[in-house]
């Protein structure tokens, strides 16, 4: 017989890993946080430039097509963090021997991506009907109930992220003016924030 | 003394079977090759094993033209699994004392 300590660490360590996707990458984080930071910069400097009071009203006409170009670079922004965030998992889970697709990383995407997907319609349907000012909180609020949906299948921090979102979510959508900033908060520096820690943490 | 070593989690495959299957409303069968990282035969037997002890039953489905084994635990099965636990957990007691 097995020691019983060895032997509790076992059952616990097959329930853990049979349940929650442990190999989301910190770095990941950090590198999404800059993709958006990066992002930003650009939306703030075409939709305020040359003005650049923070927080007065947007006058979209200044350029033409800027709302597609702000879609573009939020698609961009988006492909590049999940494809970053996916390399960057497969690669550690390689490292700590750990299958990649498991049922628990299944459902940790598909817990994640549904209020995501949903909430990314959604904002395409405001946006074609001409409600801007809602869209950035719409992102943030989505996001973070997918972050504290998909939280149950992964590193229990990541509910923190989540709350944090929510909040940031819901405070930008009662000042219309600040959506840009909220939003670099909630997707750039959090972010950065949250997978530094969680690469001090797990990764090294 | 509380609890039971039950004899069937003697094995640290089937100890890691029921693992799962204490926490996952079911696990299929390849699932379970993958993250126990064993081989079809072994699998197969243990599994056969504890069906036998009636601890886990089994439900066979197609998915297109393949077969998809599940398995689930059964309310004996999460009974002895959770006295094998309370057996372990007095055990450390014991010793700490």
């Amino acid at each position: 017989m097995r020691k019983p300590e060895q032997e509790l660490a076992e059952i616990k360590a097959m329930m853990e890993r049979s349940t929650r996707f442990l190999s989301l990458s910190g770095l990941s984080g950090i590198l999404a946080g800059t993709y958006a930071l990066i992002a930003a910069g650009l939306a703030y400097a075409w939709v305020y430039f040359p003005e650049m009071p923070y927080g007065s009203n947007i006058s979209a006409n200044r350029q033409e097509n800027i709302l597609e170009k702000l879609l573009l670079a939020g698609a961009i922004v988006l492909l590049l963090s999940i494809g970053t965030a996916w390399f960057m998992s497969q690669s550690k889970s390689k490292k700590k021997a750990h299958k990649f697709w498991t049922p628990a990383s299944k459902r940790f995407i598909q817990a994640l991506f549904i209020p995501v997907v949903v909430g990314g319609i959604f904002c395409l349907a405001l946006l074609s009907r001409g409600h801007f000012g809602i869209v950035a909180p719409a992102t943030l609020i989505f996001y973070g109930l997918g972050l504290l949906n998909a939280s149950t299948y992964t590193l229990n921090e990541i509910k923190y992220l989540g709350y944090c979102q929510l909040v940031l979510g819901v405070i930008s959508a009662f000042f219309p003016g600040y959506g840009l900033i909220l939003w670099s908060i909630g997707f750039g520096v959090l972010h950065i924030i949250y997978g530094s820690m969680m690469y001090y943490k797990y990764d090294r | 003394m509380k609890g039971n070593y039950d004899k069937a989690f003697e094995n640290v495959v089937r100890l890691r079977v029921m693992s799962i299957l204490m926490v996952n409303e079911d696990f299929d069968f390849n699932s379970f090759k993958e993250i126990l990282e064993v081989t079809d035969g072994n699998l197969a037997s243990h599994l056969k094993n504890l069906e036998k002890a009636e601890y886990i039953s089994v439900n066979k489905s197609f998915v297109g033209r393949k077969t998809m084994t599940t398995y689930k635990a059964t309310s004996q099965g999460k009974k002895a699994f959770e006295d094998h636990l309370e057996f372990l957990e007095n055990l450390i007691k014991e010793n700490k004392i």
